[in-house]
C-alpha cells in the first residue's frame, strides 16, 4: 500500500484522530484528513467505509467522539450545520435540497435572503445572482424560472452556486455526479476546477474513479473506518486506487480490469 | 462557447439576465402578450380559470335573473363575502404549508361567542371583549402547533379533534341562552352593516392605490435599469394601470349607484394586500413557501421551521377569530349554529377554488379574494332564483370538483412543460 505524504499548500481545513462511535460501530477511528487552498481532494472508499460520516463530522452534522479540527489555523468545535456555514465550511448534499417552486435567485439565497428595510431585495439578490453563476461559467437560460424546470446538471450547478454565497473557505460536495449523464458530469467537473481556481479547499466525495482522477489534486481513500491510503492523483493508477479500496491487490475488480486490458492488449495509465 | 457568449454579453453591455443566447426575449406589449400566451400552455393558469368561472356564473345567473347584475345585489354579495374571505386568508396560509385546518369554522363560532358573552354578561366593552376574542383564536393556533411540531400530531387530526371541540365551547360558552344578541348601538354592528365608503372616500382610495401600483412599477424599472437587469417594459406596466384604474374605476362607479364599498369588504381586501405582500415580498413568506415546497431543504438551509409552522398555524386561528367576530357583527348575534359546517367548508373550498394548491408550496393571498367572491356569487345566485339549499350544495360541491379538478390538470401540464 502506497502512502505518499506531500505537503499541501497553506491548509485551510484539517482534521487530526477523529473518532466516532455509532453503540458497537466504530463508524471512524483516527481518521485525519487534510485540504490546502485551492486544493480538490477527493474521499474515496466503498460502501460503509465512513466518508458520510466524516461529511457529516465535517459539516457539523455529528460531533466527533475524539480528535481536533483546525480552521484556517484555529482549533474550532463545530456545534450544528449553521456553525458550518457561520465559520466558512458550505456542504453541497447529495439530493441537493432545492425548494421545486421557488425560481433559482429564491433557492440560491434560500434562508440568507438580503432585505431592503422589510421586504426582500429581489434586485440586488438578481444581480448577484448572475453573478456568482458568471464566476462558475454557469449555462442556466433564466434565474427567474422554478427548480423544477431546470435539468439535473443545471440543478447542481445551482446547488454548488448556492454554497458560494456565503464565501466559504471549503466546500464539500457529496457524491456531485452520481444521477448525471456525460455532459452533465462535464459541466459539474469543470465547476469543481473553477472553484479550486478561486483558491477554494474543495472535497469530493465519490465512488467514480474516472471523476475523481479527473479533477482531484490527492485522493484520500477511507477503508472500515480507517485512513487506508493517501495519493498525489497525477502519480497514481485506478489499480492502485482500486486496490486501497478494496484491500486487496488481487480481487475481482482488479483482476477483471486486468483481464480486459491483457485481451485489449493495452495497459492502464 | 460558453466564453464566447459571456464575453459577447459583456462587451454589448447586455442585461445579465438577457444573455443566454437560449432565451426567447419578449419585449414590449407584443411581447408581453405572447409570454402569456406561452404561460398558459405550460400549465401556469394563475387566476385564468377563476376569472373566465366568474364571468360563466355571471352569464348563466343573469340570464336567469335579470336582479343578479344590479348594484345593489353586488354590493350585498360583497359584504356576505368579506368575513367568510378573511378566514379563507387563513385558509390559504395552512395550505400553503400543506398543510389543513379543519376547525376554523368552531374556533371562528367559539371566538365570536366568547366576545359576545363577555360583553352580554359581563358588561365589557366592545375593544376588550374583541381583543379576548381574536387572543382566544391566536391562543388555539399555539396550541395546534404545539401538537403539531412537539408532539407530530397530523394537522388533520388535531384540527378534526378541534372542530368538535370548540363546537362543543361554542354551546358551554353560551350556555342555556343559546342565543346572545350584540348591544344595538354596538360599533362593530355598524361597521359590518352600515358603514360604507362615500364617493369622494371611494374615489380616493383608488386613485391612491392605483398611484402606488404605478408607482412601484416605475421604481422596479429604474432599479433594476441601473442593476444591468431587464427591466419591465413601460408600456405594458402603463396598460396594466389603465386597466386598473377603468376595471376599478366602473366598480366604484357601479357599486356607488347602491351603497358602494363596505368597511367591511375594504378591510377584508386590505388583509389580502397585506398578506399577499407578506408572502411575495418579505423573507417570512418566502420561507413559507420554501417550507411548503420542500421542508428539509428549508431546514438545511437554516430556516427556523418550527417558527413558521407556529405563526402560521396562529394566523390561521387569528384570521378565523377575527372572521367570526365579523360574521357576528354582520348577523347581529351569535347563536349555536355560529360557525357551523357551512362556514368551514365554504372557507376551505375558497382558498381552493381561488386556486390555492393542496400539495403545498403554490397559491396567493388573493385566492382567498377570488375564491370567495365565486362561492358568494354562486350561493347568491341560487339565492335569487329561489333554489333550494339542497340544490346549493350540490352546485357548490360541483364547483369545488372541477375547481380541484383543474388545479391537477394545470399540474400534470406544468410538470410535462418543466414548471414544476
Amino acid at each position: 500500500m502506497s502512502t505518499v505524504a506531500t505537503p499541501v499548500r497553506e491548509s485551510v481545513l484539517s482534521l487530526t484522530g477523529i473518532n466516532k462511535r455509532f453503540g458497537a460501530v466504530q463508524a471512524l477511528s483516527n481518521v485525519s484528513l487534510e485540504v490546502g487552498a485551492g486544493e480538490v481532494v477527493a474521499l474515496v472508499g466503498d460502501n460503509g467505509a465512513g466518508k458520510s460520516t466524516l461529511v457529516k463530522v465535517i459539516s457539523g452534522v455529528y460531533q466527533p467522539d475524539d480528535g481536533a479540527i483546525t480552521f484556517a489555523g484555529r482549533r474550532i468545535s463545530v456545534g450544528g450545520p449553521s456553525d458550518a456555514q457561520a465559520l466558512g465550511i458550505a456542504t453541497v448534499f447529495q439530493d441537493l435540497a432545492l425548494c421545486d417552486n421557488l425560481d433559482v435567485v429564491a433557492n440560491l439565497f434560500l434562508g440568507q435572503e438580503w432585505r431592503r428595510g422589510a421586504f426582500i431585495d429581489e434586485i440586488g439578490m438578481e444581480r448577484e445572482a448572475w453573478r456568482l453563476l458568471r464566476t462558475l461559467s454557469a449555462k442556466i437560460p433564466s434565474v427567474r424560472i422554478p427548480i423544477a424546470g431546470l435539468s439535473g446538471g443545471q440543478r447542481q450547478t445551482v446547488a454548488i452556486a448556492r454554497s458560494l454565497v456565503g464565501n466559504p473557505k471549503v466546500v464539500m460536495l457529496d457524491e456531485p455526479t452520481a444521477a448525471l449523464g456525460v455532459a452533465q458530469t462535464a459541466e459539474v467537473l469543470n465547476l469543481v476546477e473553477r472553484l479550486r481556481e478561486q483558491g477554494l479547499g474543495v472535497i469530493l466525495i465519490s465512488h467514480n474513479m474516472a471523476d475523481v482522477q479527473a479533477v482531484s489534486d490527492r485522493i484520500v481513500v477511507l477503508r472500515l473506518g480507517r485512513n487506508a491510503a493517501e495519493f498525489v492523483t497525477s502519480q497514481t493508477s485506478t489499480a492502485e486506487l482500486v486496490a486501497a479500496i478494496t484491500g486487496a491487490s488481487d480481487n475481482v475488480v482488479t483482476a477483471r480490469a486486468q483481464k480486459t486490458s491483457e485481451r485489449r492488449g493495452e495497459t492502464h495509465e | 462557447m460558453s466564453e464566447q457568449v459571456l464575453q459577447d454579453a459583456t462587451a454589448s453591455a447586455l442585461a445579465a439576465d438577457a444573455a443566454d443566447e437560449r432565451l426567447i426575449s419578449n419585449q414590449g406589449l407584443s411581447g408581453a402578450v405572447s409570454a402569456f400566451v406561452v404561460r398558459l400552455r405550460g400549465g401556469e393558469l394563475g387566476m385564468i380559470p377563476v376569472i373566465i368561472g366568474l364571468v360563466v356564473i355571471a352569464l348563466v345567473f343573469q340570464l336567469n335573473e335579470p336582479t343578479f347584475l344590479s348594484s345593489k345585489n353586488l354590493v350585498t354579495m360583497l359584504q356576505f363575502a368579506a368575513p367568510v374571505g378573511v378566514i379563507s386568508l387563513g385558509i390559504v396560509l395552512v395550505l400553503l404549508l400543506g398543510e389543513i385546518d379543519l376547525s376554523v369554522g368552531s374556533v371562528s363560532g367559539f371566538a365570536a361567542a366568547s366576545m359576545a358573552v363577555l360583553m352580554d354578561s359581563r358588561g365589557w366593552g366592545l375593544v376588550g371583549a374583541m381583543a379576548v376574542g381574536i387572543l382566544v383564536g391566536t391562543a388555539v393556533g399555539l396550541l395546534y402547533s404545539l401538537l403539531y411540531t412537539k408532539i407530530g400530531v397530523p394537522s388533520f387530526v388535531f384540527s378534526l379533534a378541534g372542530l368538535l371541540a370548540f363546537q362543543g365551547a361554542l354551546l358551554y360558552v353560551l350556555g342555556d341562552k343559546g342565543t346572545v344578541v350584540l348591544p344595538q348601538d354596538s360599533a362593530l354592528r355598524s361597521f359590518a352593516r352600515e358603514k360604507f365608503l362615500s364617493d369622494v372616500q371611494a374615489y380616493a382610495l383608488l386613485a391612491l392605490v392605483v398611484a402606488a401600483y404605478v408607482a412601484v412599477n416605475l421604481l422596479t424599472i429604474r432599479r433594476r435599469r441601473a442593476a444591468g437587469l431587464t427591466p419591465p417594459s413601460l408600456t405594458v406596466v402603463l396598460v396594466k394601470g389603465g386597466l386598473l384604474l377603468v376595471g376599478l374605476g366602473w366598480l366604484t362607479y357601479y357599486l356607488g349607484i347602491d351603497r358602494g364599498w363596505g368597511y367591511l369588504f375594504v378591510l377584508f381586501a386590505a388583509l389580502v394586500v397585506v398578506m399577499d405582500l407578506a408572502l411575495r415580498r418579505t423573507r417570512w413568506g418566502r420561507h413559507v413557501f420554501a417550507v411548503g415546497g420542500n421542508e428539509e431543504a428549508a431546514r438545511r438551509a437554516g430556516i427556523n421551521v418550527r417558527g413558521i409552522y407556529v405563526s402560521v398555524f396562529a394566523l390561521c386561528s387569528t384570521f378565523a377569530a377575527l372572521g367570526g367576530i365579523l360574521i357576528a357583527g354582520q348577523l347581529t348575534s351569535v347563536s349555536q349554529s355560529s360557525g357551523t359546517t357551512d362556514t368551514n367548508l365554504t372557507a376551505i373550498a375558497a382558498a381552493v377554488i381561488g386556486g390555492t394548491s393542496l400539495f403545498g408550496g403554490r397559491g396567493s393571498a388573493w385566492a382567498a379574494l377570488l375564491g370567495i367572491v365565486v362561492l358568494q356569487s354562486i350561493q347568491s345566485g341560487l339565492n335569487l332564483m329561489n333554489v333550494d339549499s339542497s340544490v346549493r350544495f350540490i352546485v357548490t360541491g360541483l364547483v369545488l370538483l372541477l375547481a380541484v379538478a383543474i388545479d391537477s390538470v394545470s399540474r400534470k401540464a406544468r410538470s410535462s412543460s418543466g414548471r414544476g
